[in-house]
């Protein structure tokens, strides 16, 4: 504590010396003193903000709250996972006064947010990621969607789509979110038609355009013909499928302008509904979870309106099953279910709902998923 | 020793002249750049200088950021005194860290003393390191393969090492949604510098760019090494031992770099994963170019570098620039840079400047280490 | 096993689709180099142009409609960078490597910088011929739609060999890689042909950058190039300086990308990072197996530095 006092101190000195040699604190375009009930926000995006994918969906949260009055908004896009995030955290404190921080990369919390957060307790950090556990800052705040819903969803829709009963499914690393992502799509499409299998292609990182495009080939090659994935852009998968006379279902953004043939429908984020109220709870000083998470019933996700190639019966399995969701009850990890080795990993009578922990940590693909996670 | 001094600074001082003009020249064609895309340039230039060098804060910044690129600069610098233009210091970075890592994570289970354990670190971060640009320099000397493209193969290779390693053999189980070794122990990682908000592989770098520049510029060995870099045919027949020099400064430029890999695990990231790569070789090759490959001047052109890579983030939310402008601005003064050194030839200084009558520095060099 | 699934066979034909759509670049940065290197320079900074071929092509596409003024504007563009590069070249005391890397710097920057409005719009993309017709299976037939750029690139390769071999331009090239003072004992300026051989290596790899955007994988963003660039340039050392041999490399080149999807999607799915990093390896193998310490390698342009 002494030592951050020091810090400050110094900092004031210098920046009065700065002041003084005419390049004055005051034209800084906005300040520390904001106006009372005025709050400035900042924004950091592993990649570009634009990319049709995980960082446009965040993106356009923060254009939801540009539009808030008294709020202002900085952002600040493809920060790598290293000590440039805490940096440009510390940056946005110190040179833009910002009380509250959306850090909106998985990758930023540990170490960055846990150290920042320690260090700066009078702001709120909001990292997208769902990681915070008891004893971690106060401060620190994290938050993550069902998105798999959304993906049992899509699954729906595409294993009526289907007619060589293989569907593709491109993602980056087998990591617990995205094979829970691949077992929601694949259990959603089985529910159509159990001989429905899923081709998984890993491409080893989050954005790999070329690679994206060989495997979205590849698959069309092997004869699937409805493609998705859990990569960083999905841009060029969608953009290849479409080349390639597939269908495809979008992730993380509406990619439908980028397919008008293929595109059924897709899983994205809802963040321009939920910040809103972030920005909300902080302006009000209400205590926000340190844990926020929430599916479609929570509205921080949602899926992409059906393509007009959608038939009646698929939207109307879907639909039954969306408002289920909706009302909570429908549950898609319910046992019995088998993985994809032959052995049971959810046991019959078994339900796992959204909030089972044991969803966390998933390590294996379904039944009906060509591939392995290792 | 110390009209070697003299004579020392006084080309130096021609050098830092040509650099200096060479960097503001740069500074107004980014701001002719600016300018044509709309923005102020008086606002980017005042927003630099307050994102890199502004408060005490924006200094730890740059320091903190310049820290990595001190030790990969040496890399490309060592190697280049022989002659050898090495660009593979993120393969050796990474793969410093990998190793670095995997020492850590034994021996703090092992529950050894803290010192120990970032001892071996280092050793194994250094080795890594130092066996990937060393087996370029190898292939140089045995098979005549050309170090630039080897080494740059071998750093996508590393790249990949790192990631089926961190995802496989090396996967804490419990890293869930992002892969990683297990993390070190608190009590293992390296600390800050007392008073600042900055690791102390700051000072890591520091020491290395003197202690290389020490060796390269007065010891007999690095006089022969260098004379390997001016002319390996004299340097046979004065029967110097080109391949173990070398293997040698191949090993400590790459050595520099992995080092640079474990301060990343052991003082920021606290474990392995797929971001150790993230490209502080690269700029490390820029550092050294723009040094002009001397350990010594890899210091200054370090902190400008950070500095430069500090107020990125300003420009981005202040005037909504793309984030590439610090790499267009980069791009701009490595290539005024290297064209000021043909010029530099032409240029005369004051008087004052020049002291003595200038003899060849290298001559000069052995003189006072012998 | 349904009539869609050819199984096994899948892989092989995977790779010589994918040799096919992936290897265009690496052609055409390789060729541009090939004749850059043989007149005595390297030009480091291909990767640069690459990528700025790829943004100013997509750009030209999206703005005007049409994909082949974007190949044309990308062209040119690389021409203005290979220009940039042999200018600062020809200074006294300047190192062609040095000059390339900080190109390659600039060139990425500057793109990623103008491309910033460029990752949202859809730009159209460059035609493709279909050769498959006779097939039935649809696979051979994708594996078959041929685009025209790659087919330019396969002709270009023996007519370079020929105009190496048989022309007056090849001659000079051949004259001022092997030789400066020969070549100004002969009356030719080896400042001057190294200009138009780096500038016509610029054209080269902005053409080859404008197959990245317009066709495959067909769209701009910032990951786009993976060091293609790059390892285009050290394709043409382990080809020899030889023309033919740039495409037989990149050919092998891109069937190795393609290794590790193929692989995958019929189940092999250990250690895809590996099968990534398949055409690094194999390309250093072969550089480690064709070069040798004792004698020059054969095809080696004597002013080249790299080769020395």
């Amino acid at each position: 504590m002494s030592n951050k006092l020091e810090i400050s101190r110094r900092s004031l000195l210098l920046s009065g010396a700065v002041g003084a040699a005419g390049l004055a604190v005051s034209s800084l375009p906005f300040g520390r003193a904001l106006a009372a009930g005025s709050l400035s926000v900042g924004f950091i995006y592993v990649g570009p903000r634009d990319d049709y994918g995980y960082n446009q969906a965040h993106a356009q949260g923060a254009v939801a709250l540009k539009k808030l009055p008294g709020v202002k908004v900085t952002e600040e896009e493809r920060v790598p996972e290293t000590v440039d995030v805490e940096k440009t955290m510390e940056s946005m404190i110190n040179l833009d006064g910002a009380k509250l921080i959306f850090p909106t990369s998985f990758g930023y919390f540990d170490p960055y947010v846990l150290k920042l957060a320690k260090k700066y307790p009078d702001v709120t950090f909001m990292h997208c990621g769902g990681l915070w556990k008891e004893g971690e800052p106060d401060n620190a705040h994290s938050y993550f969607g069902y998105i798999d819903e959304a993906e049992y969803l899509s699954g729906i829709v595409a294993g009526h789509a289907t007619k060589s009963k293989k569907l593709g499914f491109i993602a980056a690393k087998p990591i617990p979110q995205v094979l829970r992502n691949i077992n929601a799509f694949t259990l959603g499409a089985r529910s159509v038609d159990p001989a429905i299998t899923t081709q998984v292609i890993f491409t080893g990182d989050w954005s790999m355009p070329v690679k994206e495009a060989e495997a979205t080939n590849s698959m069309a090659d092997q004869g699937i013909d409805v493609v998705t994935c859990h990569v960083d852009s999905p841009k060029v998968i969608v953009e290849t499928a479409e080349k390639r006379g597939m269908f495809t279902t979008g992730y993380h953004a509406n990619q439908a302008a980028l397919a008008p043939k293929g595109y059924l429908t897709g899983a994205e984020w809802n963040w321009e509904a939920l910040y809103p109220s972030f920005v909300a709870d902080v302006l009000a000083g209400t205590t926000i979870p340190h844990l926020v998470r929430g599916g479609l019933k929570e509205k921080i996700v949602k899926t992409s309106p059906y393509g007009a190639m959608v038939g009646a019966a698929a939207r109307k399995q879907a639909d039954a099953v969306k408002a289920q969701l909706e009302a909570g009850t429908f549950v898609i990890f319910k046992g019995p279910i088998k993985d994809n080795k032959g052995n049971t990993v959810i046991a019959a009578g078994v339900s796992q709902g959204q909030t089972d922990i044991a969803l966390e940590s998933m390590s294996y693909l379904v039944e009906g998923v060509i591939g392995s996670t290792s | 020793m110390n009209s070697d001094l003299v004579l020392r600074f006084g080309a130096g001082a021609k050098v830092f002249v040509v650099s200096l003009f060479a960097i503001v020249l740069s500074l107004i064609v980014f701001g002719i750049f600016v300018v044509l895309s709309g923005v102020n340039p008086l606002d980017v230039y005042r927003l630099m200088y307050v994102g890199a060098f502004g408060s005490w804060f924006s200094w730890q910044n740059t320091l903190l950021r310049s820290a990595p690129l001190l030790l990969t600069a040496l890399c490309t610098a060592l190697p280049a005194q022989m002659g050898m233009v090495i660009i593979g210091g993120e393969g050796a970075f990474v793969l410093g860290g990998l190793a670095a890592a995997a020492a850590g994570l034994l021996l703090s289970d092992m529950s050894v003393p803290a010192l120990i354990v970032q001892g071996a670190m280092a050793i194994a971060g250094m080795c890594a390191g130092g066996a990937v640009i060393a087996s370029a320099g190898a292939l140089r000397h045995l098979r005549g393969v050309n170090e630039t493209i080897s080494s740059l193969l071998l750093s996508y290779i590393c790249i990949a090492v790192l990631n089926q390693m961190v995802e496989g053999p090396m996967r804490d189980p419990t890293s869930l949604n992002k892969p990683s070794t297990r993390a070190l122990p608190d009590w293992a990682m390296l600390g800050n510098i007392p008073g600042m908000d900055i690791h102390v592989g700051l000072i890591f770098g520091l020491l290395f760019c003197l202690a290389t520049y020490m060796l390269m510029f007065h010891t007999t060995f690095g006089f022969a090494a260098r004379m390997v870099g001016g002319n390996v045919r004299a340097a046979r027949m004065a029967g110097l031992p080109v391949g173990r020099l070398i293997l040698i400064v191949t090993f400590l430029g790459g050595a520099a770099a992995g080092l640079g890999g474990m301060v990343e695990v052991a003082a920021v990231q606290g474990r392995a994963n797929a971001t150790i790569a993230s490209g502080y070789g690269l700029t490390g090759i820029l550092v050294a170019f723009l040094a002009r490959q001397n350990p010594l001047i890899v210091i200054p052109v370090a902190i400008l570098l950070g500095g430069i890579d500090a107020s990125g983030g300003l420009l981005q939310r202040r005037l909504d620039m793309p984030d590439a402008s610090v790499v267009v601005l980069q791009g701009i003064i490595f290539v005024i840079l290297l064209a000021s050194e043909s010029v530099q030839e032409g240029i005369n200084l004051p008087g004052w400047f020049r002291g003595i009558k200038p003899r060849s520095s290298a001559v000069a060099v052995a003189e006072g280490a012998e | 096993m349904d009539e869609t699934s050819i199984g096994w066979w899948g892989v092989p034909l995977a790779i010589f689709a994918g040799a096919i759509r992936i290897s265009t670049p690496f052609l055409f940065v390789s060729l541009g180099e090939m004749v850059t290197e043989k007149s005595g320079r390297i030009n480091l900074g291909l990767e640069g142009t690459l990528i700025m071929g790829a943004m100013s092509a997509y750009g030209i596409a999206y703005l005007t409609g049409s994909p082949w003024l974007g190949v044309l504007v990308a062209g040119l563009v690389g021409t203005i960078f290979g220009m940039l590069h042999a200018g600062i070249c020809s200074l006294p005391k300047v190192n062609d490597i040095a000059v390339g890397i900080a190109l390659m710097l600039f060139g990425t920057g500057l793109a990623f910088y103008l491309g910033k409005p460029l990752v949202q719009p859809q730009a159209p993309n460059l035609p493709s011929f279909n050769f498959g017709w006779w097939s039935d299976l649809q696979q051979v037939q994708s594996a078959l739609k041929i685009n025209a750029l790659f087919i330019i690139g396969v002709v270009l390769a023996p007519v370079f060999l020929w105009a190496l071999r048989n022309t007056r331009w090849g001659l000079i090239l051949r004259i001022v890689g092997d030789s400066s003072d020969a070549a100004r004992a002969m009356g030719y300026s080896p400042l001057a042909v190294r200009l138009v051989a780096t500038a016509f290596g610029g054209f080269m790899a902005g053409v080859g950058g404008s197959f990245l955007s317009l066709y495959y994988p067909g769209s701009w963003n910032e990951g786009l190039s993976s060091g293609q660039g790059i390892t285009a340039v050290a394709l043409v050392i382990f080809a020899r300086w030889n023309p033919m041999n740039c495409l037989w490399a990149s050919l092998l080149f891109g069937g190795a990308s393609a290794l590790g999807p193929a692989l995958q999607s019929v189940g092999v799915t250990q250690g895809y990072y590996l099968f990534n990093a398949a055409p690094y390896v194999l390309t250093l193998l072969i550089l480690i197996l064709s070069s040798s310490s004792h004698r020059h390698i054969a095809g080696a342009p004597g002013e080249l530095s790299v080769t020395r």
